[in-house]
């Protein structure tokens, strides 16, 4: 084993900033599950809602992206 | 410090591929040197010529398969305005579809192996939704006057949570282009560096490699999956922000 | 991406790893970016997009077009229907008159021929009752003639000269139609 502090930081914050992602996963679980349920109880309404789900979708998925973001930064950038 | 660079075989590179690279004869990057990010870009323009112009040349009733796929694209764009946005939206038609086809179509090529994709670099998607933000904003106090600032303050809620509610609008309105443009630059880039790292996996595992091959095909049918959506997402959320601008009311 | 621009990011450890924020080359890129999207603007709202709008505006008008004619044909399909329907009643009333016109036509000359047999019968009748008649007529001459001349044979064989032939025939003629 070699190598500085620093860059052990960098590695361990990376792996640190992953767990973000798991976040999003969850939330984007949640509004792709609460879409399907209330399309399977109502699904004639749901075509309608299709966008909603997408935008529910892209705003929750933003944040594991930022992790993400994060993550390559720590790794490369910093 | 980029990438491990122990002599265990690994030596993966996923960010190599978003290297902006001058074409002709090296040197330092100017603002108008010919790099592979312009020449993506002209090929972007070319699919869409390709697509949009010649496929539909022949103006027929019974459309060609090119010909499908330009009216289904432009069918899609203005009824997701028409939905979101309402009537007023489809005079920003043109501007929009614009937007759509050029994040569609350079998800697309990404996607072609050894290509470049435009997409996945923050400056580009940041211009688009600076682009989208300063004609939003511009365009809502020109329609609205002040009372464009009623989208800051939410009538609905009780007295004393309103400006708490107005600051949390207001930064959530200015982190509005960053969203925008990371959202589609990460996923871009997630997806590419992915499928680099599980390429790097299949280089030093021998007969394993199998394994991170299958990979890489589902990692690729989801990117497919994802370039489509995300040019989507860009596309409706830049009509949800017009419709901001348009109506106001909260 | 193992081809010839890995020798210059190898080289440029300076740089920071993640080429998306090489500041250097925004310019480049935006640049480039804002001549695209231009391009593209000009191509889309100059050429593709109005084609697009006059090729479905014209497909909606010749569906709408068909649909009106399809809408038109069925109503003249309806008309003709109609009419069909009505010269079927008029055909069955107008077979229907045939019919009883036909019938009574048939029964007044049935009539008239039982009539003309009738009258035939009748003259035939009537002309055997004639010659029955004559017949009879002579018959009962010859037998009185006969009765006569037997009469004045037997009055005559039984008692000569008791009467005269005048008398004989009277008495006859009494028996005869008594």
């Amino acid at each position: 084993m070699e190598g500085n502090i620093a860059e052990l930081g960098q590695y361990i914050g990376a792996g640190l900033a992953c767990i973000g992602m798991g976040g999003a996963g969850i939330g984007v679980g949640t509004v792709a599950g609460n879409f399907l349920s209330g399309a399977l109880r109502n699904p004639a309404a749901a075509g309608a809602q299709t966008a909603t789900l997408f935008i529910g979708i892209a705003f929750a998925e933003a944040l594991g992206i930022f992790s993400f973001l994060v993550a390559l930064l720590l790794m490369f950038a910093v | 410090m980029a990438t491990e660079e122990a002599g265990n075989g690994f030596n993966i590179h996923p960010m190599d591929q978003f290297e902006i690279t001058n074409l002709f004869g090296g040197g330092p990057i100017h603002w108008y040197s010919f790099t592979n990010a312009t020449l993506w870009m002209g090929l972007a323009i070319v699919a869409v010529i390709l697509l949009l112009v010649v496929g539909t040349r022949k103006r027929a009733t019974v459309p060609s398969r090119s010909q499908s796929i330009a009216e289904l694209m432009y069918g899609f764009v203005y009824t997701m305005i028409e939905d979101v946005a309402g009537k007023e939206g489809l005079k920003f038609f043109p501007y929009i579809f614009t937007l759509f086809i050029f994040v569609l179509i350079s998800n697309f090529l990404g996607l072609l192996p050894m290509s470049f994709t435009t997409t996945s670099h923050i400056a580009v998607t940041a211009c688009l939704a600076m682009a989208v933000f300063l004609t939003v904003t511009a365009l809502g106090f020109y329609k609205n006057g002040a009372k464009f600032l009623g989208l800051f303050w939410v009538s609905s809620a009780p007295l004393a949570l309103r400006p708490i509610l107005a600051v949390i609008e207001l930064i959530s309105y200015f982190v509005r282009p960053v969203s925008h443009s990371i959202r589609l630059a990460g996923n871009v880039m997630a997806g590419h560096a992915v499928i680099k790292v599980f390429a790097g996996f299949a280089g030093a595992l021998g007969i394993w490699a199998a394994l991170p091959i299958v990979s890489i095909t589902a990692v690729y049918g989801l990117e497919v999956l994802v370039a489509g959506i995300q040019a989507y997402v860009f596309t409706i959320l830049t009509c949800v922000y017009l419709n901001d601008a348009l109506h106001p009311s909260h | 991406m193992a081809d010839t621009s890995h020798g210059a990011a190898a080289g440029a450890e300076s740089a920071p790893g993640m080429p998306q924020l090489d500041f250097s080359t925004f310019p480049n890129q935006i640049f480039w970016l804002v001549v695209t999207l231009v391009v593209l603007y000009l191509i889309l709202s100059r050429i593709a997009l109005p084609r697009i709008a006059s090729v479905l505006a014209e497909r909606q008008g010749a569906i709408q077009r068909d649909l009106d004619k399809a809408e038109e044909m069925k109503r003249a399909a309806v008309d003709a229907e109609n009419a069909y329907n009505k010269a079927l009643a008029d055909a069955r009333q107008q077979a229907n008159e045939i019919v009883a016109e036909t019938k009574a036509e048939i029964q007044k000359d049935l009539d008239k021929a039982i009539a003309k047999a009738d009258a035939e019968i009748a003259a035939k009748a009537a002309e055997s009752e004639t010659a029955i008649a004559a017949i009879r007529d002579s018959a009962t001459k010859s037998v009185q003639t006969v009765a006569n001349t037997t009469a004045a044979d037997i009055v005559k064989s039984v008692m000569p000269g008791a009467g005269d032939a005048k008398t004989i025939k009277a008495a006859v003629a009494a028996i005869m139609k008594g």
